[in-house]
């Protein structure tokens, strides 16, 4: 094992098909029109010194290091911002290019410490790296003069010298070691598209400056590590490289935060996760990372984390550690005594989105058959189960048409119920990228997004529309399309089905779904809502990218339905820069619904009632299955309430306190006689479980997550697991104290028998994906590299399927007592629940959830920044603290739910989605007024909560 | 909807069946039938046929149309 180390081609790759002969140092090379110099030696494995030159961004041609000189033209250019050109001859070492490049690196080492034996950056600095290449030995100038370097000068304070900034939890800035490069302010803007950074001053004044010379925890800076990367010295480091020093080994993985699903080399000092790097070749992140993956992994080793299986007879109890087997044994005597007590319908369990392929499969295998029943469910149902069944219906599967690089060929771009820059952020990065290119933009959200306006990124159109009327808007939408004649009639004739969509075409065309008509409800000008139409129409490459925004909603299956109604009206399917792109909140959101989590379907989507499906698990398994669809986490709920449901496998997931309506939630878990949480913390949950089985990291295991452009990718394990079992191990020892003969020796052999069962996934296997990096599934014999487009040649289901999509509005309505709308999102340094980044120091940025109301509402209540207010619906009232902004619309109220204090989901109710029962999380109908404090609830389900968390023999565990 | 002890059942047929009344009418109970068959654990259509055994209060009228259509759960 060594330190994986990417080749630095110095400028981006060109993209021309054209091909340009040169020679370098004598050798005769053949590269894209538009490459530079720089780059095409080092393709033909020449390195030219530099130090300002990177090929994450454009070229800059600052530092003067990387000369060359060209036969039969004057002066010696920079090779990063000279192209090639045809029969030109370049030397890259000549004597004058060595005199002139040591006299530059002679000048930058004499404002430079020289404290390399105790730098952080010692073993991986460039500056070091290019003085010993360009053969540096001495410093002529001494270091008397103006420098950056020393707090004094000659006894005299040195007013060019700055402290080093600690203010970032997770790494530092030191000026001394600045030579001002620029490589981290091109980063910001180029790479991250933050703007966060910039050169202050001029000439020998000059210096990298966080926002107006602030320090970088209060500037614009989203901390997502990019300048670190950049940075060829020690002025920005991680504070964890400058408290363990410098990897030895690195291992390619795959971050467990959102469905980005980002590749990272987790570089390693032994056991000792020293940090994790975006990796270049990574095919969803190609290099770039947020701050949650870059940086907030502490979790793994927060002392809150559960190492030893635990018991207890009652809730109320406190916890009993215990031995594994006695865990595994209680599990299999307590499932065995409920399903013969109360039927064998009476268990299930839910599998984790994120948790791997193979653990998930384990899990859904252990209910089916083990358990006998089909009640399994994901937290899927939760978020994006309407995006399954509205692309199932319209076009024959339930994924994402593209993958992530597709986005730069998106000339028209519509950002709906989706907030990337907080909750995808890679992503939102290549999106700004692409919109900085001049690609446009169209945002569907009832908040101001960050989309809508921030550096150098402006959308032509926001819809400001009111919660809960998503598919009035997408169909008035449709109705300007069709009506003024922007149809693509050439694709839905040779795509769709013709007299589908016709009945559609009229159906839309009604004079009610107009802009005009459906403003009423909407709340958006009919104006903008035409225009938005007539640029996704008529703007060249459409892309639809959405979020929850759009499936938490009691027409949340509609709204995807009619999202693909417009791909196919527009033809906006099939090549790179349309398609229809769900935003998938967890790492594994897409891997857990295609490994057969859902009550209703075994792995690659196929219905339980399909005989010859279950056939090839029954013949493998040696059981016979039920064919008769299980629970979903409602139903579940529901059914322990009325007391036909006991006994529950929890992996991996919070409900109690990301599922709505919280309190029948904890009715529910109360009403069951064995819960079973299987996690890294005890979270809200645990609070109601008898039996909790501590969890592992996604650094401790093997396996494989698969994001949202369907790319399956690698999970390495770079640790042992603390608790001593990878979660799928977990699941295989408690099937075994059942009885089941199961008997895998690693993950690989459990993707084996996916592949062996799942047409989608014939050809993975794990020696495939270290062979090709990832692949998108299918990926058969008809697929052998995967399938980064879907819907090439024909819809998967044959004929598109266009699907009248009438508004229905819900039921959660506003009225005299509850006059607000209250929609809920997340932040970016927060991650859904926070069990994870809560126990990082990402609560630096976002200590607690505040309640966004603006200045109108705020006043008419005398509630005044910051103050207290309390939250109430239908279904309980909670409190939190007050932020006026003029973000949200008058009537609109917006939180996160990243902290368990705030108990937003006390206030949601208990709508859902009418297909999928997806939960309405995104309207609920609310009142604000000011409060003195936390509310009677709260108070409870704190006691309740410390209660319930207490170990035998332990004192209590604080959070 | 806590009156009625099927209330929240019949509230999601009900919405099943304003989604399939908007769809060409051909289909529309047919559509009902088979969303309920395909999605829907045996107690739940166990209780919902209980529920229209008992004069199906509530219930919109294509879901009761529907119900031929909708397969009857194995007796426990």
């Amino acid at each position: 094992m060594s330190l994986i180390h990417e080749i630095d081609y110095g400028t981006p790759a060109s993209k021309s098909e054209k091909l340009v002969t040169l020679t370098i140092d004598g050798r005769e090379i053949t590269v894209p029109e538009g490459t530079s110099i720089m780059r095409a030696a080092m393709e033909a494995g020449i390195e030219v010194p530099k130090l300002c030159a990177s090929d994450m961004m454009d070229a800059f041609g600052s530092c003067r290091l990387c000369l060359v000189e060209i036969d039969g033209r004057a002066g010696m250019p920079a090779s990063c911002t000279t192209p090639v050109a045809a029969g030109i001859s370049v030397s890259t070492q000549t004597q004058r290019l060595k005199d002139v490049r040591r006299g530059v690196m002679e000048l930058y080492i004499s404002d430079h410490p020289l404290d390399c034996l105790t730098c952080a950056a010692n073993g991986d600095c460039e500056l070091q790296d290019m003085a010993g290449a360009v053969g540096l030995r001495d410093v002529r100038y001494g270091y008397d003069g103006e420098n950056h370097v020393t707090a004094r000068n000659n006894g005299e304070i040195n007013a060019k010298w700055a402290p080093k900034d600690e203010s970032n939890p997770y790494f530092t800035y030191d000026p001394a070691k600045c030579i001002v490069c620029s490589r981290c302010v091109r980063a910001c803007e180029e790479v991250q598209g933050t703007f966060a950074l910039t050169i202050s001053g001029r000439g020998f004044d000059s210096r990298v400056s966080a926002g107006m010379n602030e320090d970088f925890v209060s500037s614009e800076c989203v901390s997502c590590g990019a300048c670190v990367q950049a940075c060829p010295t020690a002025t920005l480091t991680e504070k964890s490289v400058i408290e363990i020093g410098q990897p030895e080994h690195s291992v390619v993985t795959t971050c467990a935060y959102c469905g980005v699903g980002c590749s990272f080399k987790a570089e390693m000092r032994g056991e000792e996760l020293v940090r994790m790097v975006p990796w270049k070749d990574g095919q969803a992140n190609r290099g770039h990372s947020c701050v949650k993956g870059r940086f907030a992994y502490g979790y793994s080793n927060h002392r809150d984390r559960i190492l030893n299986p635990m018991v207890r007879e009652k809730v109320t109890d406190p916890w009993r550690e215990v031995t594994w087997e006695e865990a595994f044994a209680h599990v299999a005597s307590e499932f065995r005594r409920i399903q013969y007590q109360y039927g064998r319908d009476s268990v299930g369990g839910i599998t984790s989105s994120r948790c791997t392929n193979e653990e998930t499969y384990l899990v859904q295998k252990l209910v089916r058959a083990g358990f006998g029943n089909n009640n399994v469910d994901t937290c899927a149902r939760v978020c994006h189960s309407p995006t399954g069944y509205g692309l199932n219906q319209t076009f024959g599967t339930s994924a994402g048409t593209q993958d992530f690089d597709s986005v730069e060929h998106t000339d028209v771009a519509i950002i709906i119920g989706a907030n990337p820059t907080d909750g995808h952020p890679v992503f939102a990065s290549r999106l700004k990228k692409r919109l900085r290119q001049g690609a446009k933009l169209i945002v569907i959200d009832p908040r101001r997004i960050d989309l809508v306006r921030s550096a150098h990124v402006e959308a032509s159109y926001h819809l400001p529309l009111k919660p809960g009327t998503n598919v009035a808007i997408l169909t008035a939408i449709a109705h300007v399309i069709v009506t003024e004649g922007l149809a693509n009639e050439a694709f839905i004739r040779e795509r769709c089905d013709w007299s589908e969509f016709e009945d559609w075409a009229a159906f839309v065309a009604e004079p009610h779904h107009s802009p005009e008509a459906t403003e009423a409800y909407t709340g958006v000008p009919p104006e903008l809502v035409r225009g938005a139409a007539r640029l996704y129409a008529n703007g060249g490459n459409g892309a639809i990218y959405y979020g929850l925004g759009v499936t938490e909603h009691s027409q949340g299956s509609t709204t995807v339905m009619a999202i693909a109604n417009l791909a196919m009206l527009t033809g906006n399917i099939g090549r790179p820069g349309v398609g229809v792109n769900p935003l998938r909140g967890q790492n594994n959101v897409q891997g857990s619904c295609d490994m057969g989590s859902f009550p209703h379907e075994l792995p690659g989507y196929r219905h339980i009632s399909d005989d010859a499906t279950r056939e090839i698990f029954e013949k493998l398994w040696g059981v016979t299955l039920n064919h008769e669809p299980g629970l979903r986490i409602p139903n579940m709920l529901d059914a322990a309430v009325e007391g036909t449901f006991k006994g529950l496998y929890v992996q991996g997931e919070d409900i109690l306190q990301s599922d709505p309506d919280t309190k029948h939630v904890a009715a529910g878990l109360a009403a069951m006689e064995c819960v079973v949480v299987h996690d890294l913390f005890l979270n809200e949950t645990a609070n109601y479980a008898h039996v909790f089985l501590p969890g592992s990291t996604f650094l401790e295991k093997d396996g494989t997550f698969t994001n949202a452009e369907r790319r399956i990718n690698r999970v390495r394990r770079v640790m042992r697991p603390k608790n001593g079992y990878a979660d799928w191990e977990v699941t295989q020892k408690m099937a075994q104290a059942m009885g089941l003969a199961w008997n895998y020796r690693h993950p690989s052999e459990i993707m084996d028998e996916i592949a062996a069962t799942t047409p989608s996934f014939a050809k993975v296997s794990y020696d495939y994906l270290d062979q090709m990096g990832s692949v998108q599934w299918p990926c058969n014999e008809k697929a052998p590299l995967g399938s980064p487009i879907m819907h090439v040649d024909g819809f998967v289901r044959g004929k598109g399927k266009f699907i009248r999509t009438e508004y229905v509005a819900t039921d959660e309505r506003t009225g005299p007592r509850f006059p607000l709308l209250l929609t809920t999102g997340r932040i970016l340094s927060q991650y859904n629940v926070g069990a994870q980044t809560r126990r990082t120091e990402n609560v630096v940025w976002h200590a607690e959830d505040r309640l966004e109301i603006h200045p109108h509402d705020a006043e008419q209540r005398g509630i005044r920044d910051g103050d207290w207010v309390r939250l109430a619906s239908r279904s309980g009232d909670t409190t939190l603290r007050a932020l006026i902004t003029d973000r949200v619309a008058p009537g609109v109220v917006y939180t996160t739910f990243h902290h368990p204090s705030t108990q937003a989901n006390v206030i949601t109710t208990d709508f859902t989605d009418w297909a999928t029962n997806c939960p309405e999380y995104k309207v609920t109908a609310v009142q604000v007024s000011p409060s003195n404090g936390p509310s009677d609830w709260q108070r409870d389900y704190d006691e309740q909560a410390r209660q319930s968390r207490r170990i035998a023999g332990k004192l209590e565990a604080a959070e | 909807m806590s009156e009625n002890p099927n209330a929240k059942l019949v509230y999601m047929a009900n919405q099943i069946a304003t989604f399939f009344q908007t769809q060409p009418a051909a289909g529309a109970a047919e559509g009902v039938a088979t969303h309920i068959n395909k999605y829907w654990e045996p107690r739940m259509r166990r209780k919902l046929f209980e529920h229209i055994a008992h004069g199906g209060e509530g219930l919109n009228p294509l879901v009761i149309e529907a119900a031929e259509k909708i397969r009857r759960p194995e007796a426990v």
